[in-house]
């Protein structure tokens, strides 16, 4: 899996794509899908036939179960998955098609105009029927310790299908396979795999772990990693919602809930700028897991490891009390002593102006980036800075126009161009979700990527075209097989990393970007198309920027008597004055709660309903999941009440009140669900602008430096979780990781 | 040659009879009857190797004799002759020939610039098939000038011969005949000299009983595990590497051009309307000379196996069933193996298939059920394990057949049993499923009362079985058990149980 440039690789089985090939195929100028050695045929018109006696009209191409799910009828299935390739193995939804002597598996069957289709019928009961029971003989019927149990699709389906009582009686018994260790994350219990590849096919086709697959023939067939080896990959979560029965299960999970006790609640997850749509299951005050919401315009149907995995953080190293320094420790306060700290600490610093500075963390909420900003801007300072490298300077690419900082292109919109260039990102780490898009596109199109930056493993081949400023400047003096490439793309795309702006070189690479763009716009930057994208990493900077939280060029030259560290642990503790007091607000105890002189206990993103912009701009509205724990309180508010302390009180007295002041600031961080886009002119202006800003920037040539080296731990949710340790043990430096339990205890001693 | 001449003068002597005593003028259409193939009609005439298996002694046999005239008459001559030939595929399912290579020739195919390919399925794994081999052993110049032919008339760029791994010697022998073919520009750039450029590939297998279905071969043939791929699309459309792909059997690809030059009413004076031409059969078994034999179609099955074979061992009453198309069709027993024609349509009518035509004679000796039990655990050796049925199915089988073979079961588990075959029959994506059902459908239902015998035998000795095949005697008698368990049911084949 070394991600060496010009790296082919095949798909193992991908005879249709479902909805890949569907979007796939609509823009059906692109030439042949290169990567995958079948095609389908491309999307014409739409069809009709009838269903169980209802005309229906389905996409030429469908397949005839999507036309029957169209005519409302529930066709059960194990191995189809509207997002994977079709496997067609299960057989479990037959159908009968008029003329067709035998029943038909409607998921490998295309849709055929003015075919006859029924669903109900006594053949195709018989058909699923026989199915079932097969399935069922050699699964171990052990659902009272399977942690699938209540939300099991072989379970729901046998009640339908399945015989009360069982005709499998033989003396050979049932089948036995080993159990494999895939990791941390992922429990396998292979006695009740039934085989119907989706994992498979998910780690082939998405994932891009080609490892994972099948071995043995017939009966003897068995899922895994064809040697003993984990799943090493930051989507592999995925793959226990993907099965139908318990064969994967969570592993921190395992035994922890029933389906049927947790509350779910629909939310936005902020372990990266992508936004993905989660819920969060709870019982009680405790999270018990999250899981994926489905939404096609930014995560489809998946999630990262670190989305779904990372929850235990929020259950240690919480800050549940206000707590103030006392000579080199902390005694807790309540929350009335700790407010006056505060007043006290801003009075006795004589912080006047800019030297008042308030740094924005990773996961800081719009709501309360935008009271921090308000709050500041009252005591008469724009210090504000951000929790990054050079984050206490205004940022390179400007806030004035939101296409220089904004990923313009949408998350849907990777999978209509044809040549990705990526500068100094890596999407994998920084993005997993949208890599998997990128991944998509390269096996299905005949997308090519190149890369300038830090080496990665990203799931797919891409041309290396260097690591710095130097071979920016190569690409835009058009020299190299990829630059021509990329001139002679229809839809190019430049994905930035965030990281860029912080790199030695960032001033320079924008420059060099920022004219290439204003130079190649009728490709780049058109009124359907904008190609300048930059992918933010971290949940609450596209906010901060949308809102202006950034400081002024003379803010950043002062020094700061007073810091506001709001979420803020990755702050360097030298850029911190010794004699500045320092207040921290934040949900856990890491790096910045040591060194303020009052501690503010808030609301991490299950606890507090709040807006997130994404990084293509798009708001999107978490829901408090659980309560906030002890005396800690929505972030907001704290800021609200100190504002009362410190005799300027913000004029917001709820949420609805602040929202109304967000509108002020910018209508769209209030429009949820939509994305504004910028119009191609402004986009433009935004370059132009951008470009001025940076002329003349110097180029020490020092290479573009990857912003995270380790997935698994970047904020202090993650840092404080044990299962992302054990990840980060296991697959990031290789080592045994503790907990595993399936080699020295075998499922059999549990049973 | 003398039983031909013998049918001859019946024939004859039958219609002077009826000129003569008859007072109707419109005679009897003649009786025909099929067989004897003679040796001049032979098409596969070094197929026991005897000869030079070279360029040079296949060119003395008339293999390539004016090959170049034939690829310039075009694709749609060749296409409409193999048609008028009606040859039907020869690798068991029996889809015509000639249509099938016309559907790599849809309107419009010359705008498509994919490759196309031929893919010849040499991978003969069938127990019981042995005929290929024979053709590429002693013939393999025929093999690779069909490929040209049949490549010529659906327009291919090259064939691929997906061989089984096994075949060593026929592996060499028809590498020896590519690479002669290519020294001699019979294929390759300008093939015959006739402009036509034609590549052959020779790939051989590991082995894989699967890797003969067509869509697991061209699977195989990428590099990829052999499992069955969905139809549709067929191969014709996206078959190998993503290409119009046409996969036929060794012998329909070795046949076509000595079709093509002799002339398809020739081939189609062979056999009975829809099953003409010739064909290897291949008899093995309880006969007194197994053998691989150019015959016609249609002949009796009864006269191959007296004709060629030496008759069944120990006499044709001596004789238990017959299989007639290899390990994939139904037995069929002594009284419909005297009638049977051996053709697609005379056996399809006897619910059995000629499938490769490849005949297993059994003779009384045979413990039926054991071989039919030794063909279900062949099956679900070989199941890929993509199906559910198929799967899961095989191994119910192969598990109940070996608790039949010495009668441990109950009586009702053969209906069990059949209702199984029918759950497999018929749902799987390729027909492997199908084909590990009908031998024990065949079973079943010529030779139930021998499995009734052996469980009403088995019981008696040993006492009740279970469901399952579970023992009465090991259970508990101390704990209830599930009247579904099956020990309490009285058999009817069991002895009355003394009551107490």
């Amino acid at each position: 899996m070394a991600g060496s440039a010009g790296m082919l690789r095949a798909v193992s089985r991908g005879t249709n794509t479902g909805r890949l090939g569907k979007s796939v195929c609509s823009s059906s100028s692109r030439k042949a899908g290169r990567r995958q050695l079948s095609s389908t045929a491309p999307r014409q018109a739409d069809i009709t036939l009838t269903v169980d006696g209802k005309e229906v009209t389905v996409p030429q191409g469908s397949a005839l179960i999507q036309a029957c799910e169209a005519a409302g009828a529930n066709i059960p299935r194990f191995c189809y998955h509207d997002r994977l390739a079709i496997a067609g193995n299960c057989r479990m939804c037959l159908v009968e098609v008029e003329r067709s002597p035998k029943p038909v598996a409607s998921c490998a069957m295309p849709a055929m105009p003015g075919s006859k289709v029924w669903t109900n019928t006594p053949l195709v009961h018989e058909a699923r029927e026989g199915v079932m029971e097969f399935l069922l003989a050699n699964h171990p019927l052990d659902c009272p310790i399977c942690d699938q149990g209540g939300e099991c699709d072989l379970q729901d389906q046998s009640m339908r299908y399945g015989s009360d009582r069982t005709r499998f009686h033989e003396i050979t018994g049932k089948r036995a396979v080993e159990n494999k260790d895939l990791g941390p994350l992922v429990k396998t219990s292979m006695n009740r795999c039934i085989q119907c590849t989706r994992c498979v096919r998910f780690a082939n086709e998405v994932a891009g772990v080609e490892e994972l697959g099948t071995t043995g023939r017939g009966n003897d067939l068995q899922i895994g990693m064809y040697v003993e080896k984990t799943m090493d990959s930051e989507m592999s979560g995925n793959i226990v919602d993907l099965c139908p029965v318990g064969a994967l299960t969570s592993k921190p999970y395992a035994f922890h809930a029933r389906p049927w006790e947790l509350k779910n609640t629909e939310s936005v997850d902020v372990m990266d700028a992508v936004g993905s749509n989660i819920r969060v299951d709870s019982r009680g005050v405790q999270v018990m897991r999250i899981q994926p919401r489905t939404n096609d315009d930014v995560n489809e149907e998946w999630i990262s490891d670190k989305t779904r995995y990372a929850y235990d953080g929020l259950k240690f190293q919480r800050l549940t009390t206000p707590l103030l320094k006392q000579g080199d420790r902390f005694v807790p306060a309540s929350w009335e002593e700790a407010l006056q700290a505060v007043a006290d600490g801003l009075a006795a610093s004589g912080a006047k102006g800019d030297e008042i500075q308030a740094v924005a963390g990773h996961l800081a909420d719009t709501e309360t980036l935008v009271a921090m900003k308000d709050f500041v801007n009252r005591l008469g300072s724009d210090n504000l800075a951000l929790d990054q490298a050079g984050g206490t300077a205004p940022p390179v690419h400007g806030v004035d126009v939101r296409s220089n900082y904004l990923f313009n292109s949408t998350i849907p919109g990777v999978e209509e161009a044809d040549v990705i260039l990526l500068v100094g990102t890596n999407p994998r780490h920084e993005a997993a979700v949208l890599n998997s898009r990128i991944r998509k596109s390269w096996l299905h199109t005949g997308l090519e990527v190149g890369l300038i930056g830090e080496r990665a493993d990203t799931a797919y081949g891409y041309d290396y075209l260097g690591d710095g400023a130097k071979a920016l400047a190569d690409f835009v003096a058009g020299k190299g097989a990829f630059a021509e490439k990329f001139k002679a793309a229809k839809k190019p795309m430049i994905i930035v990393g965030s990281a860029l702006a912080e790199q030695a070189d960032g001033a320079a690479a924008f420059n060099a970007l920022a004219k290439f763009v204003e130079k190649n716009k009728e490709t780049l930057v058109t009124d359907e198309w904008n190609g300048f994208s930059v992918l933010q990493r971290i949940a609450s900077r596209p906010a901060a920027y949308e809102v202006g939280f950034v400081p002024s060029k003379k803010a950043s030259t002062t020094k700061p008597k007073f810091v506001y560290l709001l979420n803020a642990d990755e702050v360097d503790p030298k850029s911190i004055p010794r004699d500045a007091f320092v207040v921290y607000q934040g949900h856990h105890g890491d790096l910045g709660a040591s060194l303020a002189d009052v501690v503010l206990p808030a609301a991490a993103y299950t606890e507090k309903s709040t807006t997130w912009i994404n990084t293509e701009g798009r708001s999107q509205l978490g829901r408090a999941a659980v309560p906030p724990p002890g005396a800690s309180r929505e972030d907001w508010k704290i800021i609200r009440a100190i504002s009362e302390a410190t005799g300027s009180p913000l004029p917001y007295d709820d949420v609805l009140a602040l929202r109304d002041r967000m509108w002020e600031l910018s209508p769209s961080l209030v429009r949820y669900d939509a994305r504004e886009r910028t119009s191609s002119p402004i986009a433009l202006a935004g370059l132009r602008a951008l470009e001025a800003r940076t002329r003349g920037a110097a180029v020490s040539g020092r290479a573009f430096v990857r912003p995270i080296a380790n997935f698994y731990m970047t904020d202090p949710i993650s840092r404080a979780s044990v299962t992302m340790a054990q990840c980060t043990r296991a697959f990031v430096k290789g080592e045994e990781y503790g907990f595993s339990g399936s080699r020295e205890q075998p499922e059999a001693a549990f049973a | 040659m003398l039983k031909a001449q013998k049918s001859a003068a019946a024939l004859s002597r039958h219609a002077s009879r009826s000129f003569r005593r008859g007072l109707a003028t419109v005679a009897d259409p003649p009786v025909r009857r099929y067989g004897g193939l003679k040796d001049q009609d032979r098409i596969f005439t070094n197929a026991y190797c005897r000869h030079d298996h070279g360029l040079k002694g296949a060119q003395t046999r008339g293999d390539w004799h004016r090959t170049k005239d034939i690829l310039l008459k075009g694709d749609s001559w060749i296409i409409q002759t193999i048609k008028d030939s009606g040859l039907r595929g020869r690798g068991g399912a029996g889809f015509p020939s000639g249509l099938k290579w016309s559907f790599m020739n849809k309107p419009g195919w010359e705008k498509d610039k994919r490759p196309r390919y031929l893919v010849v399925n040499a991978d003969e794994g069938e127990p019981g098939t042995c005929k290929d081999r024979e053709i590429l052993r002693g013939d393999p110049h025929k093999l690779v000038e069909g490929c040209l032919v049949a490549g010529r008339a659906m327009n291919a760029t090259a064939a691929y011969i997906y061989m089984r791994g096994e075949f060593v010697q026929e592996a060499a022998h028809l590498q020896q005949a590519i690479n002669e073919a290519y020294a001699a520009g019979l294929i390759g750039k300008n093939a015959c000299g006739s402009g036509y450029g034609f590549d052959v590939y020779l790939h051989r297998g590991a082995g894989a009983y699967i890797c003969g279905e067509e869509t697991a071969l061209i699977e195989s043939l990428e590099g990829k595990q052999g499992k069955p791929r969905l139809k549709p699309p067929f191969p014709a459309d996206v078959g190998l590497f993503g290409c119009p792909t046409t996969v036929a059997n060794v012998e329909t690809v070795a046949v076509a051009p000595t079709i093509c030059r002799r002339g398809a009413p020739w081939f189609a004076g062979f056999g009975r309307e829809r099953n003409q031409g010739t064909k290897l059969f291949c008899i093995s078994g309880h006969v007194n000379n197994p053998c691989v034999v150019e015959e016609e179609m249609s002949i009796p099955l009864k006269e191959l196996i007296e004709k060629h074979c030496g008759g069944v061992r120990g006499g044709w009453d001596n004789l238990l069933g017959i299989i007639p198309g290899g390990s994939s069709v139904p037995v069929l027993p002594i009284d419909k193996c005297g009638e049977v024609l051996m053709d697609y349509d005379s056996l399809k009518d006897a619910q059995s298939g000629l499938g490769t035509g490849a005949v297993i004679v059994m003779d009384k000796s045979t413990d039926i059920v054991s071989a039919i039990a030794r063909f279900a655990s062949f099956y679900k050796h070989e199941s890929c394990g993509q199906c559910t049925p198929c799967r899961e199915g095989t191994t119910w089988m192969m598990n109940m057949m070996n608790r039949f073979v010495e009668g441990r079961g109950h009586r009702r588990e053969i209906d069990m049993l059949l209702e199984i075959t029918k759950q497999i029959e018929g749902r799987t994506i390729c027909a492997l499923g199908d084909a590990a059902a009908w031998p024990i459908q065949g079973l079943m239902r010529h030779f139930r009362p021998e499995v009734e015998k052996r469980i009403d035998a088995f019981r008696a000795e040993h006492g009740g079985v279970m469901f399952g095949g579970r023992m009465q005697g090991s259970t508990d008698p101390t704990l209830a058990l599930p009247d579904n368990l099956g020990p309490n049911l009285i058999e009817a084949g069991d002895k009355p149980q003394p009551t107490a």
